[in-house]
């Protein structure tokens, strides 16, 4: 019996030493690796928080990739099949602080030219008033019109016109 | 010099090929029966230079027809060509049903001139009402055949002529990315346009000083709405107003001195007036509606505007130093973009039923509208500085185009730029000699 624990203790103080050992060698290895600078090859990767948009999202996430909400003629009321995508909207810029989102608001071409910048910036506003409704930051936010001076689409029809009364939205910050 | 030949002809090609697409295609689209007849008769070059290429009668004839007041004969049908008073066999007009006869000669001034005299009769009393001559440089002869047909008009009228004036407008030529849009500036008639300021965002509101010597107007040129000053003769021009949000709708007042405009800068588009001088704003309305298109009435006391604060778009007037705006337009679904006469007895403007945009004059004593156009999307109703004409904004197919219209609506006349979109007209004051 006393044998076997002198046994057990020496193999304990034996395992301590090579794991003593083992730890300095990892330290050295790690300056080396610091000193050798950021081409190793070793890939770095941010941090993720499960649920936190990214700005890959932006091209790759279906509810972030609505960027257009439509509008009735003469309305700046948000459609109810708009809200899903300025949560997402509202939750990328929640998500990441440094982003800078661009609203520019749209007119069909019925009325006049300046009455219509007002329209598009009237639009512009109610969609940047939902997405703070939704918690995104009106400091993240630019609203600009261009009336009806940028239709999508020329035709003077009804098809055309509800393609041109819209607000586009764009990053010009990430 | 078969070489030589052969560039003449290109250069020619290029000359020719370069005036086609910049000068407006006129064309008189409804009649004018009801107007008063008269004949203007060629005026024959009687001097030793090289004979002028353009015929003044030519530009006379085509000016009084555009006004709907007159119809004069045409070339083909004249039954004499005399060239002076002494000439004329008044039985012959009076029985070819002319009411007035322009005769006129071209002779050499000094140095390299040309002069006009002309003369203008009435064919019934067999009595001269006009006897004047006018000198000008061979490239000015336009603008004198305008000067006649001013003088013309007057005489017969009782009213100033507005046909040696100018008119600016905005094109767009090309597609996506490659779009330019250019703010020009022609002759009433639409011959001689000229480049004002060309880029490739939006231009639009082009205003006229009352000197006739600068334009405002809108451009997208830093990516948002800015107002923009420019002297026509220099080129030289200076940003008046680059607040947030929207700057747009400019115009000069009577005197020259302030400019109305629309800004965005407190969250919603209101009217304000700037001392042009010290550059300080006076905010004219407050309302969370879209306030927009301001323009003076000819004292510089009040501004006509658009305003949604009904529901829809109307028009309404306020005092220029702020107050209770009181609406003005009260016919249609919606009215837009007000024009007001130089004698504020009429106000036109684009009017909206359904789907349908038209220009209409309001008689403001009565109260009653009358529809000008036709159209289905009619808008930018512009007075010419005498009110006896209007241009307005058209769209045929995916293009702009513009048409001169007389106050009465009678007589219309389509101007289109050869290729490309044409938008916004704006009738400049009349011009000083």
């Amino acid at each position: 019996m006393k044998t076997t624990s002198r046994v057990l203790v020496a193999l304990a103080v034996c395992l301590a030493m090579v794991a003593c050992t083992k730890k300095v060698k990892t330290d050295d290895n790690a300056n080396s690796n610091n000193n050798a600078g950021a081409d190793s090859g070793a890939q770095t990767n941010p941090m993720t928080e499960d649920g936190m948009y990214g700005p890959e999202d932006l091209d790759t996430d279906a509810c972030l990739r609505q960027r257009v909400i439509y509008f009735d003629f003469d309305q700046d009321n948000l459609k109810p099949e708009f809200q899903a995508a300025i949560a997402c909207h509202a939750k990328y810029l929640r998500d990441r602080p440094s982003a800078r989102m661009t609203l520019e608001g749209h007119a069909d071409e019925r009325g006049t030219r300046e009455y219509n910048l007002g329209l598009g910036e009237r639009r512009g506003n109610a969609v940047s008033a939902a997405v703070q409704g939704s918690g995104g930051s009106a400091s993240q936010q630019t609203v600009t019109s261009l009336g009806e001076e940028r239709p999508t689409c020329l035709d003077s029809t009804e098809d055309c016109w509800s393609k041109n009364r819209r607000v586009e939205i764009s990053y010009s910050s990430k | 010099m078969k070489n030589f030949f052969q560039h003449l002809i290109c250069l020619c090609l290029f000359v020719a090929g370069q005036s086609s697409a910049q000068v407006l295609d006129l064309g008189v689209i409804s009649g004018n029966e009801g107007s008063l007849p008269i004949a203007v008769v060629p005026m024959a070059y009687q001097g030793k230079m090289t004979a002028p290429e353009l015929q003044v009668s030519d530009v006379i004839r085509a000016d009084l027809n555009r006004s709907g007041q007159f119809r004069s004969m045409a070339e083909a049908s004249l039954i004499a060509r005399p060239s002076r008073g002494s000439e004329v066999r008044f039985n012959d007009w009076r029985l070819a049903k002319q009411d007035f006869l322009v005769v006129g000669r071209v002779v050499d001034d000094s140095q390299g001139l040309y002069r006009i005299e002309y003369e203008l009769y009435d064919v019934a009393k067999q009595e001269r009402m006009l006897g004047l001559s006018l000198t000008s440089r061979a490239k000015g002869l336009r603008d004198v055949s305008h000067q006649i047909a001013d003088q013309i008009y007057e005489k017969i009228l009782g009213v100033r002529g507005a046909f040696w004036t100018r008119i600016a407008y905005v094109t767009a030529n090309g597609v996506g990315k490659n779009i330019k849009y250019s703010l020009m500036v022609a002759d009433s008639d639409g011959m001689n346009p000229q480049t004002v300021v060309t880029y490739s965002e939006p231009l639009l509101s082009p205003a006229w000083s009352p000197d006739g010597r600068k334009l405002a107007y809108v451009s997208f040129e830093r990516g948002n709405s800015t107002i923009y000053v420019q002297e026509l003769n220099t080129g030289a021009r200076e940003v008046l107003a680059s607040f947030k949000g929207i700057n747009g709708a400019p115009a000069f007042s009577p005197d020259g001195r302030r400019m109305a405009m629309t800004l965005s800068k407190s969250g919603n588009p209101e009217i304000y007036v700037m001392d042009l001088a010290t550059r300080s704003l006076t905010q004219v309305t407050n309302h969370y509606s879209i306030d927009t298109e301001a323009v003076w009435t000819a004292d510089g006391q009040s501004l006509v505007f658009t305003s949604d604060r009904g529901g829809r778009p109307q028009l309404y007037q306020v005092s220029a130093n702020g107050g209770e705006p009181r609406r003005v337009s009260f016919s249609g679904d919606s009215n837009a973009k007000a024009s007001v006469s130089y004698d504020g007895k009429r106000i036109a403007s684009a009017q909206g039923k359904g789907s349908v945009y038209r220009v209409s004059i309001l008689d403001v004593a009565s109260g009653s509208w009358q529809s000008l156009s036709p159209g289905n999307l009619d808008e930018s109703p512009s007075f010419a500085p005498n009110a006896s004409m209007l241009l307005y904004a058209n769209k045929e197919g995916r293009r702009g185009v513009l048409y001169a219209v007389s106050a009465d609506g009678r007589v219309r006349q389509r101007i289109v730029l050869a290729d490309g979109d044409v938008r916004e007209p704006a009738w400049g004051p009349f011009r000083q000699k």
